[in-house]
């Protein structure tokens, strides 16, 4: 589930275009739910039509968390472009979150 | 060997414990760490943290059947694994069976950023899986005080480590967290407000350039337990607690003796030598020959058969058996035997509590009969005059309670031989020998005499100290009205009185011969007399006899001339006869 986008798509990634991000949750927390939102608007904001979300769940494959070194609940995961990024938090501030994936200079 | 200690009974219910397996600890806390409880261990930088985590675990594991979880915030796999190999744990192997899982887990900050709220659920679903995943009973956490770096938000990490300690009692996994010692409080980030069932403190000290390790048990929530301070190392085979108080005086004592390997020194302690499993301390100056005796000791014990371990702090082993080679002790075939080992080590190689590691090791590898440590004084020079008593006492509990009997040398300087450390020491000791320089006459001699001997009627009186090349000699030093007589002054003496009693036997032998002399005289002169007198009686008899003759010649003529002449005189010439007779033999 996890490599089958990856592949059909990875050309675009690798040139750049395309963003792959990750959200790792526990259950349907209300900062997960949030932050799932939050993110999902800010992409379609930002990065309409090139960006890729895989949301995982940790309770139900807790296997992924070490990985990507999940401490905090909920994390975003900036795979790709490189270099990897991290985001904890529910997301509610939509411009660190930006800061944080790169797409605003920081100030 | 074990210590035979009095255990710690807390009244009424006993707090189920978790032992640790660490040597020592568990004889502290009475029986471990609190089971199904977090434990805080904290300490400063290089004081052996992550060791004692890591042992918990590797003991637990191998010891006592509980798999364990390590989850490490600051080392990666392959450093810890590197790291506590030097401790003589192979945690890789353990890793592959299954029975111990290491967790790294890496926090960068500036990876990491921040909007809005969020928990730590991460971090438990890891720890739940790692758990779950072996089985496991024990989780060290090392440490989490890197999470105050990574993560900015402390109230939220605050939040969740209240909820991350609650949550390790549910999972009932027995924890140790570690944190760094803080400036005003146990730790930097006040972790002992979270976990308050006990806290532990590392501690390493620096007192005149010797570096000694402490541990301290702060706190442990429904138990009793030694809240001293305890000298604690860390060896090749783990840490090691040294209780200093941990032993009672009960240990077992025998009757049985042991001889000193000097015959006459076995017959001033009521002729049969020292108690086994006794302590014997022996003070001299320097060149008394305290080496000298405790090797006699070690070899006599070691041709018994007995173990020997010799602890040297001046001599190597070879220097040693050259030494005693000159005296005529031949030690090299009870080394190759195995009967003796001799170990060397300079007194300020390392620490005193490190010294006191390394001979409860060899002593309980070795296991001897006999432990001789030459010089103890050597060792004062390793720690303080306080350290040093309690290392000795603990070392001399160790041996008692292991039935060995232990010999300590102990050099004194200057013209006082028995010091304030001495007496402080002798104390502990069952026996204690003082062997003494006497100066006079230009020479120097050793005399040896028995302070105290616990238990046996022992000499009170002064031995000369005699070292040859056919060993040790006692003799009687000579006790006269310029008081004790030794080396050339006593042979002088001895001389003189040799002397003397020569020429009174020349004397009377002489006065005997004048006396024979005089009775030969005398029984000469006698015979002389004797045959003088007895050619008298000769002379006497021939000239009775002659008479005699001639009477009766006469008296015959008479006789026929009267008969001739018819005479009837002869009652008249017979009695004249006789008379002249009697009157020739006057």
């Amino acid at each position: 589930m996890k490599a089958k986008p990856v592949k059909r798509i990875a050309s675009r990634f690798r040139a750049g275009k395309l963003w792959y991000l990750r959200l790792y949750v526990a259950g349907q927390t209300p900062n997960s739910i949030a932050a799932f939102s939050n993110l999902k608007k800010i992409c379609e904001d930002h990065l309409s039509g090139r960006y890729n979300i895989e949301v995982i769940d940790l309770l139900v494959k807790p296997k992924l968390a070490s990985g990507d070194q999940i401490l905090a609940i909920p994390t975003l995961v900036r795979k790709l472009p490189q270099p990897v990024r991290k985001i904890i938090g529910d997301l509610s501030d939509t411009e660190h979150v930006l800061v944080g994936l790169n797409l605003l200079p920081a100030n | 060997m074990k210590h035979n200690g009095s255990k710690f009974t807390p009244p009424g219910v006993r707090l189920p414990k978790c032992p640790t397996g660490i040597h020592g600890l568990d004889e502290i806390t009475g029986g471990g760490l609190p089971r199904g409880r977090p434990t805080l261990v904290c300490g400063g930088a290089g004081c052996g943290k992550t060791l004692f985590a890591a042992e918990f675990l590797v003991r637990g594991a191998e010891e006592f059947g509980e798999a364990g979880v390590f989850m490490s915030f600051e080392e990666t796999d392959a450093e810890l694994k590197a790291n506590v190999a030097s401790l003589g744990f192979d945690l890789a192997n353990l890793v592959r069976r299954k029975r111990i899982l290491l967790e790294h887990i890496y926090i960068e900050r500036s990876e990491i950023h921040e909007t809005g709220e969020y928990d730590l659920e991460g971090l438990f679903v890891r720890l739940n899986l790692a758990i779950d995943s072996i089985g496991a009973k024990r989780v060290v956490l090392d440490t989490l005080e890197a999470l105050f770096a990574g993560l900015p938000n402390e109230a939220i990490l605050r939040a969740e480590l209240r909820r991350l300690f609650r949550w390790l009692k549910t999972k009932g996994v027995t924890a140790v967290i570690t944190a760094e010692r803080g400036r005003e409080q146990l730790t930097r980030h006040g972790l002992e407000e979270y976990v308050s069932d006990c806290v532990i403190l590392l501690d390493h000290r620096v007192n005149d350039q010797i570096a000694t390790r402490h541990l301290r048990v702060v706190k442990y929530r429904g138990a009793l337990h030694g809240t001293n301070e305890f000298p604690f190392l860390i060896g090749d085979h783990g840490l090691s607690v040294l209780p200093i108080t941990s032993l009672g005086l009960n240990h077992k004592v025998s009757s049985k003796r042991v001889s000193t390997g000097i015959p006459r020194l076995d017959a001033m302690l009521s002729g049969r030598g020292f108690f086994r499993g006794s302590s014997i301390l022996l003070t001299g100056t320097p060149g008394t020959g305290k080496t000298i005796t405790a090797a006699c000791f070690a070899q006599a014990a070691a041709r018994r058969g007995e173990r020997v371990l010799f602890f040297s702090f001046e001599e190597s082993p070879d220097q040693i058996i050259r030494n005693m080679r000159s005296i005529g002790l031949r030690l090299e075939p009870l080394v190759t035997s195995g009967l003796l080992r001799l170990r060397s080590a300079r007194p300020t190689l390392y620490g005193l509590e490190m010294h006191l590691a390394t001979m409860f090791k060899e002593i309980a590898s070795f296991r001897p009969d006999v432990v001789i440590i030459d010089p103890i004084t050597s060792l004062m020079v390793a720690g303080t005059d306080y350290e040093t008593k309690g290392m000795i006492t603990r070392l001399i509990d160790y041996l008692k309670g292991g039935q060995v009997t232990s010999l300590f040398t102990s050099l004194t300087h200057g013209g006082h031989a028995l010091q304030q450390s001495e007496i402080a020491m002798s104390s502990l000791m069952d026996s204690w020998l003082l062997l003494q320089d006497l100066e006079g006459n230009g020479e120097r001699n050793r005399v040896l005499y028995v302070i105290k001997a616990r238990g046996m009627a022992h000499s009170n009186q002064v031995r000369e100290f005699l070292i040859s090349n056919r060993g040790i000699d006692l003799v009687d030093a000579y006790i006269g009205p310029n008081g004790v007589l030794t080396g050339s002054a006593r042979a002088a003496q001895s001389a003189r009185e040799k002397a003397e009693a020569l020429a009174g036997r020349q004397e009377a032998s002489r006065r005997k011969r004048e006396l024979e002399n005089k009775r030969k005289e005398l029984e000469r002169q006698i015979g002389g007399l004797r045959s003088e007198y007895e050619s008298g009686t000769e002379e006497l008899r021939r000239i009775d006899n002659q008479v005699g003759t001639q009477t009766r010649l006469l008296t015959t003529e008479r006789s026929e001339l009267g008969r001739l002449r018819h005479a009837d005189a002869d009652v008249v010439n017979g009695a004249r006869a006789r008379h002249n007779s009697r009157r020739e033999k006057r």
